[in-house]
């Protein structure tokens, strides 16, 4: 206990060394805790960037293709039904033939042979022949997409001694790379196409369309709906038991898990509306369950944050309440409300439970071209993925975790934006 | 119409106000009028029920959900708290001029214009302008900001923006204005100015102050009501109250010894 004879002042001053070091350790703590935090997500960001880097790469062989008009279009009348279903295996086949003589011999070998290049080698030269006829009857050399083993190989992922390759495939392997007939180039088909069963086919843009116009659905719905029951619930309800009930399930809405959302949708979208499945509308629809009330907290936090000072000024003057919230309002909380909108929005891009509910966890190659049309999103791609017994399909799993991340930065980044851009100081 | 000249009858008159939050009564069957082209000061210690008397003339208190107004208030001989009153039609005929200066954030024109745009007030641009020229005028602003109508309502020092926010509330032409101690927030300056054109706009307009000053009431009030804890204890010509109080508390009130 202090002294009672001590002036206040020495009491105070002897409490100040105390009420320093309190200071210090709890700034130390402070930056100990943010440390560990960026720890993490260093770590978390590296590892997922040194998997996921190796995907935007692909291993590509080059052929030189002879595209012979007797296998092509035996009856010279450039059909494109011919031309589109035309062998061009076998046009690669002879390509491949033609570095290795020795290998055309043995059916086995032949195997072997066309084990290297991707069985999208094909598809390659069909598109080539299908935006050129002309091209048919003459030699070209071909950059084609190598099957994903030998991109992994060349990666370093696989070893060459894990018996996934034979010594000669190994052979013919060196010897492509010592004519310089292998490279490395960007992998833009990852891209550009949809999923595939063969991981050097694979690619994102199917996924990232089906998130769009999920999405899309989940924005045109939610805001609306969120922004004008939060209008309503802060300017015109009366406060009884009814609104507290609502409010109340308002805000346990917001903790309910995703995938009952997901369950939901499945029993009353599907099964009672007897929507389509696997549709990104159903998906959005689900999302949009999940954002309201994300939207509807956000937008009254935003409408309470305004001072009360400008409605009554508005009202004041003989505004109706209609006027006062639409003229001043809610323009001024506009940036709260977009805010808190985008971080719905990307809570809702992250969410894989709720869609597999509903079916967007099929294998979908075509790129869905609107919203009826069956699709997958980034996070569920991510998951089916990583599900793949593939070793090239790890490093496309991270480098959808990149992609997905990135958007989410984006949309983070816009929210910041939008509120530094549009706050305004009264 | 009434045929009753105007100066006879009181423009406001309050007859038996109670006013409750919730349990707590805020004010006991108050009995007041208030005569038109006059400036009539409420005057009283915080809490004493004063300002929540004011916003029962244009009923801002509507908005506050606990608050229940009983008794009879009439604009002209009409009860202002009958049904069928309409409440933006009350409220363009009654003005209202906060505590605090309370701009819009936009421009200084859009803050004068904003009334007279939701009324329909201005047929054409140039109507407009003129408004808010002759509003500005009469606010005592218009040559400090006529160089930057554009420029935003909030920049303007604290006097300023009180003016502003009296030019918002003449613009509409009501026939009551009634201030919410106008003056609290500012600077002694500022406060003599806001004080001269009250007292040039009772010619136009009945008003209706709340005050913290004994001396601000003195100076500009035709008219004094002292409010004690929720009673009306005095009211009275401004000289009567302040020079020969009938109320042992009005008395003590003005002398200093409460409050």
């Amino acid at each position: 206990m202090t002294d009672p004879r001590q002036s206040p002042t020495e009491t105070i001053l002897a409490s100040l060394p105390r009420r320093r070091r309190a200071e210090a350790r709890f700034r130390i703590y402070g930056i100990a805790a943010i440390g560990v935090a960026l720890a993490f997500l260093v770590l978390l960001i590296g590892a997922i960037g040194s998997k996921g880097i190796g995907a935007f790469s692909q291993a590509e062989i080059a052929l030189d293709v002879t595209l012979d008009e007797s296998v092509l279009d035996p009856s010279g009348t450039r059909d494109p039904e011919t031309l589109s279903t035309a062998n061009y295996r076998a046009v690669v086949r002879a390509a491949l033939g033609e570095i290795f003589p020795e290998a055309v011999s043995k059916r086995r070998d032949r195997r072997k042979l066309m084990a290297l290049v991707s069985a999208g080698a094909g598809f390659e030269l069909r598109e080539l022949v299908l935006e050129d006829p002309g091209a048919i009857g003459q030699t070209m050399r071909v950059w084609v997409p190598a099957d994903d083993e030998v991109d992994m190989l060349l990666k370093g992922a696989i070893a060459r001694e894990s018996g996934r390759f034979n010594d000669k495939q190994l052979a013919w392997l060196d010897r492509l790379e010592e004519e310089g007939r292998i490279r490395s180039a960007f992998n833009w088909r990852f891209f550009s196409s949809g999923d595939s069963r063969e991981p050097e086919l694979a690619g994102i843009l199917g996924a990232i369309s089906g998130s769009f116009f999920a999405l899309l659905t989940c924005l045109v719905l939610s805001f609306p709906l969120g922004v004008m029951t939060a209008i309503y619930l802060e300017e015109f309800a009366p406060r009884n038991r009814w609104t507290d009930l609502i409010e109340i399930n308002i805000n346990n809405l917001a903790a309910v898990p995703s995938i009952v959302f997901g369950l939901l949708g499945l029993a009353i979208f599907l099964g009672f509306m007897g929507l389509t499945r696997s549709a990104p509308l159903v998906g959005g629809m689900v999302l949009a369950l999940m954002t309201l009330p994300t939207v509807i907290i956000a937008t009254r936090a935003s409408l309470r944050a305004v001072p009360p000072s400008i409605r009554e000024a508005a009202i004041g003057l003989g505004a109706s309440r209609m006027q006062a919230m639409l003229h001043h309002t809610l323009p001024l909380a506009m940036p709260g409300i977009m805010t808190g909108t985008i971080i719905g929005m990307a809570q809702a891009l992250g969410e894989s439970a709720p869609l597999i509910m509903i079916g967007m966890v099929a294998f979908i190659v075509d790129v869905p071209q609107g919203l009826l049309d069956p699709a997958s999103a980034l996070p569920v791609q991510i998951y089916i993925w990583a599900d793949s017994p593939e070793r090239a399909f790890a490093e496309k799993t991270a480098a959808a975790i990149i992609v997905l991340l990135a958007f989410l930065v984006v949309m983070n980044l816009t929210a910041v934006i939008l509120r530094r851009r549009f706050e305004r100081r009264w | 119409m009434d045929m009753t000249p105007s100066n006879l009858m009181p423009k406001l008159t309050a007859r038996g106000v109670n006013v409750f939050y919730d349990d707590a009564h805020a004010l006991k069957q108050v009995d007041l009028d208030i005569r038109a082209h006059e400036v009539t000061a409420l005057i009283g210690p915080s809490g004493c029920g004063k300002s929540t008397f004011l916003r029962c003339l244009n009923r801002m208190n509507d908005l506050i959900e606990i608050c229940r107004v009983d008794g009879d208030i009439r604009l002209d001989g009409e009860d202002i708290y009958d049904p069928a009153v309409d409440l933006v039609y009350l409220r363009a005929r009654i003005g209202m001029v906060f505590q605090k200066p309370n701009p819009f954030p936009k421009s200084i024109y859009d803050n004068v214009a904003y009334g007279p745009k939701i009324h329909g007030l201005a047929r054409s641009r140039a109507d407009m302008d003129e408004i808010v020229v002759s509003s500005l005028e009469r606010a005592g602003l218009w040559d400090e900001v006529k160089d930057r109508l554009e420029a935003p309502a909030t920049g303007l020092s604290g006097g300023q923006q009180q003016r502003l926010c009296i030019a918002r509330a003449i613009a509409v032409r009501p026939e009551v204005i009634l201030m919410d101690e106008p003056c609290s927030a500012l600077d002694p300056i500022a406060t003599a100015r806001i004080e001269a054109l009250i007292d040039e706009l009772k010619q136009n307009f009945t008003i209706v102050i709340v005050t913290h000053s004994m001396q601000q009431a003195a100076r500009v009030s035709q008219r004094t009501a002292f409010f004690h804890l929720g009673n009306l204890v005095e009211v009275g010509d401004t000289d009567t109250v302040f020079t020969r109080p009938v109320d042992p508390r009005t008395e003590s009130y003005i002398s200093g010894r409460i409050g």
